[in-house]
């Protein structure tokens, strides 16, 4: 299977919830997300955001957006003003899943057209 | 009744530019312009400006915003809501000198009040609530004196309200963001309170437009394919009577519309999304079909809700001791060792002098050599050009923390060679606000509206 990164079949937004922040993937497209449902657990999301995550990692999905939402639970060093982070609030964490790199189904990739502008390349 | 009606966020936040509002008075139609000023920590700020000055503690930058464009809301016959009044609605209605000013009369001015419950703590205590901490568990009783603000996050009903009173601005303290659409939708329609799933899919519009411009193309993945992204329109809720409805923007504006620029806003700050809580209604953010039925046009329909909660969320905050962040640019050759070198001779010159911080109570951060993305390999994080060095502390102790500030300047003379950037000079120890997230009886908090005319 070729080996892409997330942004190739997925987009994302990320925001502050308390002491941790919540990062949603949105896959590109149907093919995209049910690849996305089975593969990107909470377990290889909180391996791979381990560097500034030191919490568990959640997932809740919403099929009718296409969105899969993590919460990183201990991703902001203190939650609000308590923290000394450049990124205080999670700004950023979206686009560091979108930079994980992963082996995505030929069928897939097809199914799901690179876009003009696909985020961090 | 309207078949539909144009209700438009035009600042995300306290900062937000002021030309999101301007231009959505002047570029289309707007039945209701909606501003959101407050986050959590600016409440406890207010408060505090409010303790030094009676006159103080709203957003002084809405007035001017008022002033600015008092002649097209006349012209228009739009109608602001704004939660603008911060921890005191009653000073905020020096909008009304404005007008007079301007020789504006009969404009109508509402303000909310009853959110602020800062002053009734002792007694809601005695009453039996214990305003126990949402994160920890903890009741409020041992940590009352140190709390700096406390206010209710109120529903839509009072801003319905003073909409039927005739207001056309309306000013509220702290409320849920949603709300300053939903009283807008609720007073043109009558919906009520058990019509959920309308109350719901109010909710829903709410929150794709409370950041403003982050639904219309802002802060979206794809950033190259966003046009003009530098005239960005704010965005605009058609809504209808049945609770589906369309978001849209003006016609020749940057930015756009788009499903995927929609979800990326109805994904933002999202916790589980099939329960999305609110005074109002319990949206399920899962429930609705989301399409394109036009260009700049993404309609959301369906939208289900259950009956809400007989609580209020509090947001309080608290004195949670102090910080202190400083930065200075270390350039290469070898910046980053550089850099590291510099990181180490402070925290070294400090224990000398007997200042040392925990684990946790400091923070290192070579900023351009991958902060943001920590342990995700990342090219060329290894060898940055040039580093910004930014170190920091916190702690109880003010004096320990302000100790700090004093250590970073001097390696400019002190380190290793070019290292600049320190114009900001030393930095000072400054207060860490703490939140405190609890809940409250709905029946114990009366809301008021009043009315004064220009």
């Amino acid at each position: 299977m070729p080996k892409v990164l997330l942004s190739r079949i997925a987009m994302a937004r990320s925001g502050d919830k308390g002491e941790g922040s919540n990062a949603g993937v949105i896959a590109r497209s149907e093919p995209a997300y049910l690849f996305l449902k089975e593969t990107l657990t909470s377990e290889v999301v909180r391996a791979h955001v381990a560097g500034f995550n030191h919490g568990k990692v959640r997932r809740y999905d919403a099929d009718n957006m296409r969105v899969l939402n993590f919460l990183l639970e201990d991703s902001l060093g203190g939650g609000g003003s308590a923290s000394l982070k450049t990124d205080a609030q999670g700004k950023t964490h979206g686009l560091a899943l979108l930079r994980m790199e992963l082996e995505v189904p030929q069928t897939v990739l097809d199914a799901t057209p690179p876009t003009q502008g696909e985020g961090p390349a | 009744m309207k078949d539909k009606v144009l209700i438009a966020n035009g600042q995300g936040f306290w900062g937000d530019s002021i030309l999101g509002p301007v231009r959505l008075l002047r570029e289309g139609p707007l039945d209701y312009l909606t501003l959101d000023y407050l986050a959590e920590v600016t409440m406890s700020i207010m408060q505090k400006l409010k303790s030094r000055d009676p006159s103080k503690g709203y957003a002084t930058d809405f007035v001017q915003l008022i002033d600015r464009v008092l002649p097209d809301l006349v012209e228009k016959g739009t109608r602001v809501v704004a939660n603008a009044g911060g921890v005191n609605p009653r000073a905020c209605m020096e909008v009304l000198e404005v007008c007079r000013k301007q020789g504006v009369s009969g404009i109508k001015v509402a303000i909310v009040e009853g959110d602020d419950i800062l002053t009734d703590l002792p007694q809601l205590i005695e009453a039996g609530e214990t305003f126990a901490n949402m994160d920890t568990g903890e009741p409020l009783a041992g940590f009352l004196d140190q709390v700096t603000s406390a206010n209710v996050y109120l529903g839509a009903f009072p801003i319905a309200e003073a909409l039927a009173q005739g207001a056309q601005i309306v000013i509220t303290g702290r409320g849920t963001d949603p709300g300053l659409v939903i009283g807008p939708m609720i007073h043109e329609f009558g919906w009520r309170e058990g019509e959920w799933d309308r109350l719901a899919a109010g909710t829903v519009a709410g929150h794709i437009v409370e950041c403003g411009a982050q639904c219309t193309g802002g802060n979206h993945t794809d950033w190259r394919a966003i046009p003009d992204l530098g005239m960005v329109g704010y965005p605009i809720i058609e809504m209808t009577p049945s609770g589906d409805f369309v978001i849209t923007k003006h016609a020749g504006t940057g930015g756009r519309v788009d499903r995927d620029s929609v979800v990326h806003q109805l994904a933002y700050e999202m916790g589980d999304p099939a329960a999305y809580l609110t005074p109002d209604v319990i949206a399920d953010f899962t429930s609705f079909a989301i399409e394109e039925t036009g260009p700049e046009r993404v309609a959301i329909t369906g939208v289900k809700g259950s009956a809400a909660t007989p609580t209020y969320k509090v947001s309080m905050s608290y004195q949670a001791g102090w910080k202190s962040v400083g930065q200075l640019t270390v350039c290469g050759p070898d910046a980053l060792a550089k850099a590291q070198l510099c990181a180490d001779i402070v925290w070294q010159r400090l224990a000398y002098d007997g200042y040392e911080y925990g684990e946790d109570e400091r923070m290192v951060e070579f900023v351009g050599a991958n902060v943001c993305h920590a342990g995700i390999d990342v090219a060329g994080a290894a060898d940055p050009a040039e580093v910004v060095l930014r170190m920091g502390v916190k702690g109880p102790d003010r004096s320990k923390v302000d100790r700090f500030g004093s250590e970073l300047v001097p390696l400019v003379t002190s380190g290793p060679p070019g290292v600049t950037g320190f114009a900001g000079g030393r930095p000072k120890a400054t207060e860490i606000i703490g939140y405190w997230p609890a809940l409250v009886s709905k029946d114990r908090i009366q809301t008021t509206v009043t009315t004064e005319e220009s």
